[in-house]
């Protein structure tokens, strides 16, 4: 794969047969070892690299944050804070603190020297300990602070980004206030679920007093391949999503549509991204109890090949003037229509959602769905207006239900000796 | 109560010496060097501002209305000495050891809130303490011992008091005493934890039960109060509690009753950890909402295990000993809010934004007080 976008999906292929475990990594770096930042473990990209493997490490450091588009991982969880202490000083102690972790976890390490059971005995364990002897695992974190942390509480009010406004009410949403909003989130993805969980989780151990675990969201299948070298995977509709997804590969229209230019508003936020989160609960058993025809009319394309129902083949281009008699072939309130780019007057967006299941609503039906998450240059200009045309007419509202929602700004990538959040404390 | 078990590691070879100089409250006759304090609802006027270092006795009479509770508090608010639960118009009397010169404070805390009407008591003359580490830490085990002990007597006092309006069948009274008697029990409960059964005949809650488990204690008189009106055993389960009660103090008041001074630590995590298990979510006093009382005494009792481990922690961590200081002035401001007279409004008028701000003052709190072991034990 090659690298177009600076250094942050370079990747160190490790033995494959061991993949590159804690454990393993421990041993080779030497007991309380810093990590000399990613360099040390993580060799630059050349254009030869072979694909992604299960136990790679992902680097931590770049022009861009990792997590935006790295080749989609398997699992997602994702946290939202609220940041509970006044003082600008501990906030920033906890984000530098935060950040120590987070190259270390991605790395593949605990996330504090031999924290699991280095401590001794009369202190709670600095590392919970559950990925001792796991592999890195592709583990991504990234970081994205959100409008409320932009009031007077820390003096962020003038380096807010115009394009962080709080999104609009959109038709038909029933969003849970538990679920929605956060001052700080980090999404955590690995293609194991328990190293991105152990991340999460220490990561919010040590906030404790400082900020607080506003809402969080476990994901499993992404539902968007983000690279030319993924399968395009299927959501709990049971369809192929993110076919016209933007990739990776397509370096010109993710500068176009995904990184925030340097000119476009803050300075702090040149190279940064905006992630929408949605939580979208779909009504399965509805949707279950649908005749094929009417699915493939909602959505617009065929279940089998994903391929739009004007075309054969999954990546045909959809063809929205096709007629079949007097009706045109892709309803006019399909899916694929009203998100399509030439509909919407040629706005894209980088999604990289994941499955939902969380138990049962108590009326015998799953608590499932999409964790939508889109990254977007400006929210104000992609995703609104998207989701303005959507809400109106989707004729798959029928079957969803947008439960939470979330908007954060995500800084650029870190240098050497950065940390998270430096661009909001200068 | 949810059973939990936080065991502790024990020290090695810590020799705890129990000191001769141990606070205790007896009812004796006054000598002249006594110092009086004379409490109201208002005032606490006491007849010296300083002393010798060695034992100082006070003589507490309660003028007012309002049960009252006397304290000596060291630098940090470490209870050198306090006797629980004066009732209007009685005298009590506390014989405090302070070891060290410095500068003490007196509190008299009318309605059993808050910080107390406060002056400075001023000790001077040579120290007596012990400067060595083993010294310090039985010490410390010194001053938590005489803290459970002083509880487990208001707790019998109040107990007596709450079982009389049962059997006498004033439901309302019975009612008002409930929480009351309880509190000295929540603040230090993980010590009624260590004497086997004891904390299950006491504290079992309905949720608890065991298939055909007999259900005594406090929760059982609880609902026969709130929900079901008194039962045919109402009286023996009453009792019965007694008894109970009476076995504990005969436990904590035995010659033989050490605490390990790494233990104390963990009875302070493990107060707080029954906040956030079942106070939090009004699991406790499902019947009575009285949950915010039993919150309040988890959170002084695990303060005043932590003060007694003060010196300690200021000597070797400065800087946590700060925060937790500070944790604790966040948590109590918290619930000052939902006091309401001498107690607090139920708990199913805290809504769940509410709940929510005080559980994430628990962790952070709680997050300071899990390092305490460590330091004790010098990790």
């Amino acid at each position: 794969m090659t690298d177009p976008t600076g250094s942050t999906d370079t990747t160190t292929t490790v033995d494959e047969r061991k993949g590159m475990s804690r454990r393993r990594l421990f041993g080779a770096v030497g007991a309380g070892a810093a990590l000399a930042g990613a360099g040390a473990l993580v060799g630059r990209a050349t254009a030869a690299e072979p694909p992604l493997t299960h136990g790679d490490v992902v680097a931590f450091r770049g022009e861009h944050q990792a997590g935006v588009v790295t080749p989609a991982q398997d699992r997602m969880h994702f946290v939202a804070f609220d940041v509970t202490t006044k003082s600008r000083e501990e906030l920033e102690a906890l984000l530098k603190k935060w950040t120590v972790m987070a190259e270390r976890m991605t790395a593949g390490e605990q996330a504090t020297p031999d924290g699991a059971i280095g401590d001794g005995l009369y202190v709670p364990p600095s590392d919970t300990g559950e990925a001792l002897g796991l592999a890195a695992s592709q583990l991504t974190l990234t970081i994205g602070f959100g409008p409320s942390l932009f009031d007077d509480r820390f003096g962020f009010a003038s380096k807010k980004p115009a394009a962080l406004e709080e999104l609009p009410h959109f038709r038909a949403d029933n969003l849970d206030p538990a679920r929605s909003g956060g001052d700080i989130a980090i999404q955590a993805c690995a293609n194991d679920p328990q190293v991105a969980v152990h991340a999460i989780r220490n990561l919010a151990r040590v906030a404790f007093g400082t900020a607080s675990v506003r809402w969080s969201q476990l994901g499993f299948g992404r539902t968007s391949s983000t690279s030319t070298t993924q399968d395009t995977p299927r959501n709990l509709f049971g369809f192929k999503d993110g076919t016209n997804n933007i990739k990776a590969e397509e370096t010109d229209v993710v500068d176009e549509n995904v990184w925030v230019a340097s000119g476009d508003d803050q300075a702090w936020m040149g190279g940064g991204t905006y992630l929408v989160a949605r939580r979208i609960r779909m009504l399965i058993e509805q949707w279950d109890r649908t005749v094929l025809g009417e699915q493939e009319r909602v959505i617009g394309r065929s279940k089998g090949s994903g391929a739009p129902l004007s075309g054969k083949a999954e990546f045909d281009e959809l063809d929205l003037d096709s007629k079949k008699g007097h009706d045109p072939v892709i309803d006019v309130d399909a899916h694929v229509r009203l998100a399509s780019a030439q509909e919407l007057g040629g706005i894209q967006i980088l999604r990289r959602g994941y499955n939902f299941t969380d138990g049962s609503d108590g009326f015998g039906h799953l608590d499932a769905g999409l964790f939508f998450i889109a990254y977007c240059r400006n929210p104000q200009e992609q995703f609104v207006p998207m989701q303005l045309n959507l809400s109106r007419s989707d004729a798959m509202n029928e079957y969803i239900q947008h439960v939470g929602s979330a908007l954060f700004a995500c800084p650029p990538g870190l240098a050497e000796g950065q940390h998270w959040g430096q661009g909001l404390f200068t | 109560m949810k059973t939990m078990r936080r065991s502790t590691f024990a020290l090695a070879s810590v020799a705890v010496l129990p000191l001769a100089l141990a606070g205790c409250t007896e009812k004796s006759t006054a000598s002249t060097d006594d110092i009086t304090v004379t409490a109201s609802d208002e005032t606490c006027d006491v007849s010296a501002d300083s002393g010798t270092t060695g034992n100082s006795t006070f003589q507490v009479t309660n003028n007012g209305s309002k049960v009252t509770e006397f304290y000596v508090y060291a630098e940090g608010d470490r209870a050198m000495g306090e006797v629980e639960n004066i009732g209007p118009g009685l005298t009590r009397q506390l014989i405090v050891s302070l070891p060290e010169a410095g500068t003490y404070q007196l509190a008299c805390k009318p309605g059993m809130v808050g910080n107390g009407i406060r002056q400075e008591f001023t000790v001077t003359g040579d120290s007596m303490s012990a400067s060595d580490e083993s010294g310090q830490l039985a010490e410390a085990a010194d001053g938590y011992r005489r803290y459970i002990r002083s509880q487990v007597v208001a707790l019998q006092d109040t107990t007596q008091q709450f079982v009389d309006a049962v059997k006498s069948g004033n439901i309302e009274q019975a009612k008002a005493l409930f929480p009351v008697s309880r509190t000295y029990y929540e603040r230090i409960e993980p010590e009624a934890e260590s004497f086997g059964e004891l904390d299950p005949k006491l504290d079992l809650r309905e949720a608890d039960l065991e298939p055909g488990q007999e259900w005594t204690g406090f929760h059982r008189l609880e609902k026969d109060l709130w929900v079901t009106g008194p039962q045919p055993d109402t009286n023996a389960i009453a009792d019965q509690l007694v008894v109970d009660v009476q076995y504990l103090a005969d436990q904590v008041n035995a010659e033989d009753y050490t605490i390990d001074p790494t233990k104390i630590a963990g009875d302070a995590q493990g107060l707080l950890d029954e906040i956030s298990t079942s106070k939090i979510t009004g699991e406790e006093d499902i019947f009575s909402h009285t949950d915010l009382w039993d919150f309040q005494a988890n959170v002084d009792g695990s303060q005043a295990a932590v003060a007694a481990l003060q010196p300690i922690i200021e000597e070797r961590n400065p800087e946590l000993a700060a925060n937790i200081t500070q944790r604790f002035a966040d948590l109590d401001a918290e619930l000052a809010q939902y006091r309401q007279g001498d107690g607090f409004v139920f708990y199913d008028t805290v809504n769940e934004q509410q709940r929510q701000e005080l559980s994430r003052k628990i962790d952070a709190l709680s997050a300071d007080v899990s390092q305490v072991q460590g330091v004790v034990a010098g990790a």
